[in-house]
């Protein structure tokens, strides 16, 4: 590494590309339609499943069936919402810091097509009960999540060159995580779906990497990577410590790939596999606290923007539970806490205040940043404080809830109760699940409608004025 | 050429590509490749045709989102059995080409665990029940129920499986007749028995549950085990599970019938007039003398019962009497 460069460089003052490109204007706002329709139908879903823990008799048809509808929950807001909306961000955010162009419109257009169809596709064959075998977010049969594979390949071949041939001498850390994260996901699927190792308890081995480099190696190092690029900019300033998020980054690579087996702790998995993945989590802390302890450090100060601004506080609560919920996971690896706490709604808990708390609010951020500039379109303050505070009472009634029913369900285990009572003693945090999973469904509505108010202009009218403009007088 | 991360993309990328895929076949497929090919657990067997069409079943259904199979090696797993062992597994292969090594592991259990639930539930006809109506065998379960995998039938034909239901749940005209799927899915379910490994799971909760939740161990092997047919407030279901409050058998000065029961299992009895068609499996091999009294008296003295307790003696002498 040079040993030249200063600790931290005001890197919030790259210059942008002058002349707005409507073309990618209309491709980031398509990106995003995409996402928001797929977040309200994944989480009407999502909705349907909480209430069947209330109803359980709600919907006795196959197609409405549990078993059904999870995988499609899950893979929906995976693929659907969270992935297609970060990379709505990265579209912007790639080209702009590298000051030029986005290599090949046309080729993310394509590769927004091809990611639709595949989810639409996993979607179907799983209400007709043709999943992967059940393994958590790899429930798309391979033909779809190859496709899916190659709508993620054409992005990143697209934000690879577009890097390649920036028109700046560094390349920004943001670019680092972004297209680590397009290059660790396509590895990703390509070890979970070669089936050479994956019979009897291979796959068991392979399930705990897949699951978790899915949401370590693709989720996190994504919208860390794009917080690096907003926080900075709606602050004005440059981000603390350049240096701690180069640290973040390496660790992040070397730690995380090896814990995917603390999601068998106490399982018939190899036990110095399950050793070596709690270690590392422990280990996640110098990660953790490198990335939070940066845009905490970036934010010191700046606490009046904050208040003002509608999309500061989605990404200083984004940053909060990235901390707690991450931390939370490490210690849900820990032998010891992981007796009580495995297996329980405890860890489902941990889903949402980490995919939610964490992902969705820092994306949400980023679009209430982004979107307004990008369109010149403002949606109304009022409802985008509906969204952000339906969404995060709904987020803490929804955990809080699952945290002590789990808890308690642990409980009841280890006191070697008849199992029953497990299941009877969650049916009121299951109800508030419910009442929490509403809350955040109806965010959802709301954020949708501030999308279509921050609609851009229709495009024809912009191109012609445009070209009426270019136009040598 | 300076090794620069931040002015050289090339080296970058590479090394976070090559890095990754490095950590990757060091943490995930050396190690899956090491257990790729376990030998199987001895005394197990592989699946029939019909089970491994049953664990088809079990897949598209999502049954592993909420049943785990895996017992860990704690106290609180152990009334499910003993502790999974790679051997375990070693008959899973995927699926078809289509669909890999189905994931019966599981990571939720808001139901029970069912490595073990051919042993633990071996009656065909509870299952079938639970299936098609999982409330009314478990009355505050949260499961899914399976009608499609049931149909009506005014006339069935002779060799299709009926269904018994309680009078309230049953079909006002007609039969209930299970599908192929429901056949194919039970008799994978009564094939998740685990070969045993030295402990006998079982035995132990006995003995240990009874110190940590007060129950004595009678009640709690009854609440365990017994009454997923019975009850727990022994009344059964109607017509197809008898109940054990007043039954006579329960109340009778003689035990012998009770003990024999409950040893040696029972069919097609006809009991206080009603005929069950549902088999009662035997637990002989599953507890010892002094376990199946405990069990016995907490039968006879709960829910009104005022049957004569009995001793180890009897239920001793019944077992080498034979049935
Ligand atoms: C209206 C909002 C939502 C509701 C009501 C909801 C409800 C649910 C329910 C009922 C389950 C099944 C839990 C179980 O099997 O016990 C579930 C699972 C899950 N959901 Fe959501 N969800 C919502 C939003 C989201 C969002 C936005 C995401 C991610 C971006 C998400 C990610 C997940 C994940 C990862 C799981 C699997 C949990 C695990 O295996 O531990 N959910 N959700
Ligand atoms: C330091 C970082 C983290 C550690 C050490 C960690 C640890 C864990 C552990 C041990 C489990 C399994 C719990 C159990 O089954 O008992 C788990 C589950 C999960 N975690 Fe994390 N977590 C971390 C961060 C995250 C992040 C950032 C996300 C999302 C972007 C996330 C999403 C999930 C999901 C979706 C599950 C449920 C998967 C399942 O077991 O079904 N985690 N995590």
């Amino acid at each position: 590494m040079a040993t030249s460069r200063p600790i931290a460089v005001s890197k919030s003052n790259i210059d942008e590309i002058i002349d707005e490109d409507s073309r990618l204007t209309k491709l980031i706002y398509s990106y995003l339609t995409s996402a928001v329709g797929w977040l309200i139908f994944g989480t009407f879903i999502g909705l349907f499943l909480g209430l069947k823990f209330v109803y359980p008799d709600l919907g006795n048809y196959p197609w409405l069936s549990f078993g059904r509808l999870r995988p499609i929950h899950t893979n929906v807001v995976f693929w659907g919402w969270s992935s297609l909306s970060m990379m709505a961000l990265a579209l912007y955010v790639v080209p702009r810091t590298s000051q030029r162009r986005l290599f090949n419109i046309q080729l993310s257009r394509q590769a927004l097509y091809i990611i639709n169809v595949s989810i639409l596709l996993g979607v179907l064959s799983l209400l007709f009960g043709v999943n992967n075998g059940g393994q958590e977010y790899r429930e798309f049969i391979w033909p779809v999540m190859w496709l899916f594979a190659l709508g993620i390949s054409a992005n990143l071949l697209n934000f690879y060159n577009t890097v390649a041939l920036r028109k700046t001498e560094e390349i920004y850390l943001s670019n680092w995580y972004i297209i680590a994260a397009f290059i660790w996901t396509f590895v990703v699927v390509v070890i979970a779906y070669l089936p050479f190792y994956q019979h009897s308890l291979g796959e068991t081995v392979i399930q705990g990497y897949y699951m978790h480099m899915g949401v370590g190696m693709w989720f996190t190092p994504m919208v860390l990577g794009l917080t690096y690029y907003f926080l900075p900019k709606l602050l004005n300033k440059p981000i603390y410590s350049y240096s701690l998020g180069v640290l973040g980054f390496w660790t992040q690579m070397v730690f995380y790939s090896l814990i995917g087996a603390h999601h068998f702790v106490f399982s018939p998995v190899p036990w110095w596999l399950q050793t070596v993945a709690i270690v590392f989590s422990i280990g996640m802390f110098v990660t953790l606290f490198a990335g939070t302890g940066n845009f905490l450090l970036t934010m010191k100060g700046s606490f009046r923007t904050i208040k003002k601004s509608y999309s500061l506080p989605f990404i200083l609560v984004g940053v909060i539970f990235y901390f707690l919920a991450s931390g939370q996971g490490s210690l849900e690896a820990l032998r010891s806490l992981n007796e009580i706490w495995h297996f329980t709604n405890y860890t489902v808990a941990h889903s949402h205040l980490t995919m939610y708390g964490f992902v969705a609010f820092l994306i949400w951020g980023g679009i209430y940043a982004l979107l307004p500039r990008l369109t010149g379109k403002e949606p109304s303050h009022l409802l985008v404080g509906v969204h952000f505070w339906f969404a995060l009472i709904g987020l803490l009634v929804y955990g809080f809830a699952l945290m002590i029913g789990g808890t308690l369900q642990g409980k009841s285990w280890i006191e070697q109760q008849p199992f029953i009572n497990s299941v009877e003693l969650m049916s009121s945090f299951w109800l508030w699940r419910a009442i929490g999973g509403t809350f955040m469904f109806i965010a959802h509505i709301v954020f949708a409608v501030n999308i279509v108010k921050m609609k851009p202009v229709l495009s024809k009218e912009f191109e012609t004025e445009k070209k009426i403009a270019s136009e040598p007088i | 050429m300076k090794l620069d991360f931040h002015k050289n993309h090339r080296l970058l990328f590479n090394t976070v590509f090559w890095g990754f895929v490095i950590l990757s076949i060091i943490i995930a497929v050396v190690p899956a490749y090491y257990v790729n090919d376990v030998t199987p657990t001895p005394g197990s067997k592989p699946m029939t045709f019909e089970e491994f069409q049953g664990l088809k079943v079990y897949v598209s259904e999502g049954c592993m989102y909420c049943h785990t199979q895996q017992v860990r090696p704690l106290e609180s797993d152990k009334m499910f059995g003993r502790p999974s062992a790679p051997g375990d597994y070693a008959y899973l292969k995927p699926l078809d080409d289509l669909r890999m090594t189905p994931a019966v592991l599981g990571s939720e259990r808001t139901g029970p665990d069912l490595s073990n639930i051919g042993n633990r539930q071996p009656s065909e006809a509870w299952h079938y029940m639970h299936l098609y109506n999982p409330r009314s065998v478990v009355k505050t379960s949260v499961m899914q129920a399976y009608p499609w995998m049931f149909e009506i039938k005014e006339d069935p034909l002779p060799d299709d499986y009926i269904v018994s239901l309680p009078p309230d749940d049953a079909p006002k005209n007609g039969k209930l007749v299970a599908t192929e799927d429901a056949q194919h899915l039970v008799a994978y379910l009564l094939y998740l028995k685990q070969a045993p490994i030295k402990i006998l799971g079982v035995k132990e909760i006995a003995s240990t549950s009874s110190n940590k939740t007060g129950l004595n161990i009678g009640e709690s092997i009854y609440k365990s085990n017994c009454a997923s047919c019975h009850q727990q407030n022994g009344e059964g279901l109607t017509a197809v599970f008898p109940p054990l409050k007043n039954s006579s058998v329960v109340n009778s000065d003689n035990a012998d019938e009770h003990i024999g029961i409950v040893l040696f299992g029972a069919k097609g009895r006809t009991i206080d007039g009603v005929k069950y068609t549902s088999e009662m499996p035997a637990q002989k091999e599953n507890y010892s003398n002094e376990e199946i009294t405990a069990v016995i008296n907490y039968e006879r003295t709960s829910w009104g019962n005022k049957g004569k307790e009995i001793t180890a003696e009897d239920v001793k002498r019944i077992r080498e009497r034979g049935k």
